[in-house]
């Protein structure tokens, strides 16, 4: 168990590398005048080329990899070159919004789904053809329609919620609450569909299992062997798609950011992305990058604990 | 994937003509998917002759317009530009077409060759692949998709390439899981041996088997797809004014107070497109996919068919019924995915004694297991007695409340099963799972019930009984599960114990200590067994009696010296003639060494 988890952790950082390796090139490789753009049209070539030697911009791309990377390792992602900000800092003042956003629909994702998918594999009949459409009109929607039509009902037709804007927590928990349920609803609608299914398919599976049956020949009750032997078998292949659904909603957050105004990372991304900020956008991309690494260990982790087979690899 | 329908009913060549046309009329018989094509070819019409079809060019505006109602030259109206909405949507489909069409081929050329080979040939190609698969599996497309907008500029056609690369995984992994199946297929190795050149087995052979499948993910990509372009052109980070749904919608959010009412065409043309797609995809997969799946779900029309009535068994029924277990009668049917019943045991009586080992004896498929699950009330999903009398110590069990049943499983009847490996909880240590029902059942607090099941485990002679407690399943042996398995059948102390091919998964010495034990635990105990088997040397080492079942019906019932030595129905001799293997029947006979199914 430990050193399957040291592998793994070992394997995360070489992907961390690589990625962070990829991405510096491919960002590097349009060779835009970062200084020219910085300073204007206007500013003299002397200026313009210090400012590029001030970034580093002057030195071979491996060299600027190479420097990128010695700071990264001591904690330090650079400054933007637009806003002078400090690339840390930045998306950590963003980090919490996102995090709550992305923890909120984890776990309504995961109670939801468990409820709809029990029911559906274990009554079948109605309950199963009613999950089973859920499914179908939350998986063909494209994330950000729903988003748009969560703001239309909620938010404009009803006014339950406000439309736009962020309250931190700590300033007050009412108002968080009312900022981020309709993100947090809009978002769960995808990934409801995608994980019930998998848990009602992995019921359904578990529940033909020759165990379960003798199980019941052994006089236990159906609500026991569902809730302590299906139950527990089901959970790993469902885990391990909530973790995979993690991916495609650090995708949603994105859009729901930039439709709710959340000031996160995913509308970080969009609004720095468009402006071609290099540092920044390193520091997001390993953000997103560790983010995804750190779920997917935390799903090895939980799946291991439920299958006992998995602990051995 | 503009006309998938004939590609798809193509994809089961290697099947006789008839299927295919099968297969189409099924697709026909699904509403929902026959309506998600039309609205599909609807799009790609409306977006083939975008430029004959719209009425305004989508670009021209005049501000005075602009939020104008509907009207009859501008039936959908006007947007906050003074822009005909119907024209914009209609070049939108045009727009929304094309990028999910770069995407999808950018994807399939990376996706299926790839898979095919990684598949086909493995080895360092397929380790490589599969790494640089999970490596872009784990990126958010969005993020990605904007890095790539920093890099390569706002063009969405430039983009939409990127998303062919994000999204072609998909179909790597797709091609790869199938092809490694069939690769191992022995038709394909055949066609190996047989010295068929690589190139033209994946052609004939391994090409087949995936095309119905990547038609279906290409619905589901396609859709993916065009949410991705849409969410990124609702981000307005792409350039130019070519009208599209995700502009549409985004310059309709910005209004959204004023003019909620713009967000509905464009929203609801993306939202059919999407939703067109993936149901596409799911009547699809169930023409093409699961054939022959048991549909058990028709509960309503389980006597829409009437059962075939087979006359009952051709040995009399005893007038006097067994003390401990009595069949009368007994049928099981089962219901079809047609709707129909099939009785798959047609009325068959057995008696045990208490103390009496009965083996029930007969070829696979004879019904002998169903049988066995009547008794318990454990038949599997779709499964039922249709008529006749099961009783336990004279309780009537056919027609009992399920509670009341369960109150005597465990306790008064157990069970055994034929697979060791596959009838323990893979989840739960065999201590934790001993201990369930002691603790459930009879009430034992946490020590008492550890003691019990370290006793049990004991009494089926497990050497090291508390590592054995300890362990997973898959940490135990074939031969101990199958202990572990007795003794969870004991563990309630049970009068009855029915025992499906209880040693028919184990290797012969484990066979015949499994036997030995069960013998022990009838003459400590006083059990009665009803013991399934296809194997005659169970019989002889173990049963006092033996009922012979063919094709659902009890042919022959005796005692055991009586059916081994002088056997009146032909079936039955037909029986010991391919056991015995022409060897004359000896009075003790040990367990034969011919079939064993380690």
């Amino acid at each position: 168990m430990i050193s399957f988890l040291i592998r793994r952790l070992l394997a995360s950082i070489v992907l961390l590398f690589v990625i962070s390796a990829i991405a510096f090139f491919l960002l590097s490789a349009p060779h835009t005048d970062v200084g020219r753009t910085l300073l204007g049209q206007a500013a003299e070539q002397s200026l313009v080329d210090a400012k590029n030697a001030e970034l580093g911009l002057d030195q071979p791309v491996l060299i600027q990899y190479l420097n990128w990377l010695g700071n990264a390792l001591r904690g330090d992602l650079g400054t933007s070159w637009f806003t002078s900000e400090n690339v840390l800092s930045a998306i950590g003042n963003r980090i919490p919004v996102t995090l709550s956003l992305m923890v909120g629909v984890t776990v309504i994702t995961a109670i939801v789904s468990f409820a709809l998918g029990i029911w559906a594999g274990v009554r079948r009949g109605a309950a199963d053809r009613f999950v089973q459409v859920i499914g179908v009109v939350g998986y063909a929607l494209p994330g950000f329609l729903v988003t748009l039509i969560v703001v239309l009902v909620f938010a404009v037709q009803l006014r339950w919620f406000p439309a736009i804007g962020y309250v931190d927590f700590f300033t007050s928990p009412a108002g968080w609450l009312s900022t981020i349920t309709l993100p947090i609803l809009a978002l769960s609608v995808g990934s409801i569909a995608g994980v019930s299914q998998q848990v009602r398919g992995s019921v359904i599976e578990v529940m033909r299992k020759d165990y379960v049956r003798t199980l019941r020949s052994r006089g236990l009750s159906p609500r026991r062997i569902i809730f302590r032997h299906v139950l527990r078998n089901a959970s790993a292949p469902a885990l391990t798609v909530l973790g995979m659904q993690f991916v495609g909603m650090l995708g949603g957050a994105v859009i729901v950011e930039q439709i709710f105004g959340l000031p996160g990372i995913g509308s970080m991304t969009v609004s720095y992305t468009t402006r071609g900020d290099i540092p920044i956008i390193m520091g997001l991309v390993m953000f997103t990058v560790i983010g995804v690494v750190v779920i997917n260990l935390l799903v090895d982790i939980v799946v291991s604990w439920l299958n006992p087979k998995a602990r051995l690899a | 994937m503009s006309d998938p329908i004939p590609d798809s009913t193509a994809a089961i060549a290697l099947a006789p003509k008839t299927r295919q046309v099968t297969a189409f009329r099924r697709f026909l018989s699904k509403p929902l998917a026959v309506g998600a094509a039309v609205i599909l070819a609807i799009v790609v019409l409306v977006a083939v002759f975008a430029p004959i079809i719209a009425p305004f060019d989508p670009g021209a505006s005049s501000l005075k317009d602009a939020f104008g109602p509907a009207s009859a030259a501008n039936p959908l109206g006007f947007d906050s530009a003074g822009r005909d909405v119907l024209s914009r949507l209609i070049w939108g489909a045009q727009n929304t077409m094309t990028g999910a069409g770069i995407a999808l081929i950018v994807a399939l050329v990376l996706g299926i060759p790839t898979g095919l080979i990684a598949g086909y040939y493995g080895r360092w190609f397929d380790s490589i692949s599969s790494w640089i698969v999970n490596l872009v599996m784990s990126l958010p497309a969005m993020v990605v998709l904007l890095a790539s907008r920093a890099i390569l500029g706002p063009t969405i056609w430039v983009l939409m390439i990127v998303m062919g690369v994000l999204v072609a995984p998909s179909f790597f992994r797709l091609v790869r899981g199938i092809v490694g199946n069939v690769r191992n297929e022995l038709y394909v190795d055949a066609a190996r041996v047989s010295g068929l050149r690589d190139w033209r087995i994946i052609g004939r052979h391994v090409f087949i088997v995936v095309r119905a499948p990547i038609i279906i993910q290409v619905a589901l990509v396609a859709g993916v797809a065009i949410g991705l372009q849409a969410g990124l052109e609702f981000l307005g980070i792409t350039s130019g004014d070519t009208p599209t749904w995700g502009a549409m919608l985004n310059e309709a959010f910005q209004n959204i107070q004023r003019a909620p009412m713009l967000l509905l065409w464009p929203g609801l043309a993306l939202g059919l497109t999407s939703a067109s797609l993936v149901l596409l995809a799911s009547g699809l997969s169930d023409v093409l996919g699961e054939r022959g799946a048991p549909a058990a779900r028709r509960r309503t029309r389980r006597n829409a068919a009437p059962a075939i009535v087979v006359p009952s068994t051709s040995v009399p029924a005893p007038a006097e019924r067994g003390a401990l277990l009595s069949i009368r009668d007994l049928a099981v049917s089962y219901e079809l995915a047609d709707g129909g019943v099939r009785e798959v045991v047609h009325g068959i009586n057995l008696d045990i004694a208490p103390g009496e080992i009965l083996g029930l004896v007969g070829e696979s498929g004879s019904g002998k297991s169903q049988t066995a699950f009547s008794i318990l009330g454990i038949l599997p999903e779709g499964g039922s007695v249709s008529r006749g009398s099961v009783t336990i110590q004279g309780t009537e069990v056919i027609g009992l409340a399920e509670k009341k049943h369960r109150e005597l499983r465990g306790t008064v009847v157990a069970y055994v099963p034929q697979e060791p490996m596959s009838n323990l909880d893979p989840s739960f240590t065999i201590g934790d799972q001993l201990a369930e029902p002691l603790r459930v059942r009879l009430g034992l607090s946490k020590q008492a019930a550890k003691a019990r099941v370290l006793e049990l485990l004991q009494m089926v002679e497990i050497a090291d009984p508390a590592r054995t407690c300890a362990a997973y399943p898959h940490e135990i042996s074939g031969g101990m599960a199958q202990r572990v398995l007795i003794a969870g059948a004991m563990s309630c102390d049970p009068d009855l114990l029915v025992a499906d091919e209880p040693t028919t998964a184990l290797d012969v010495t484990v066979q015949a200590e499994v036997l030995s034990l069960l013998r022990r635990l009838r003459s400590d105990r006083g059990i009665g067994v009803l013991i399934v088997t296809h194997n005659l040397g169970v019989v002889a080492d173990l049963c006092d009696r033996v009922a012979v079942m063919q094709q659902g019906r009890i042919v022959e019932q005796g005692s055991t010296e009586q059916i081994l030595v002088a056997p009146e129905h032909p079936y039955t001799r037909q029986l010991l003639g391919a056991a015995l293997d022409g060897v004359d029947a000896r009075p003790e006979w040990q367990p034969r060494t011919t079939e064993v199914s380690a």
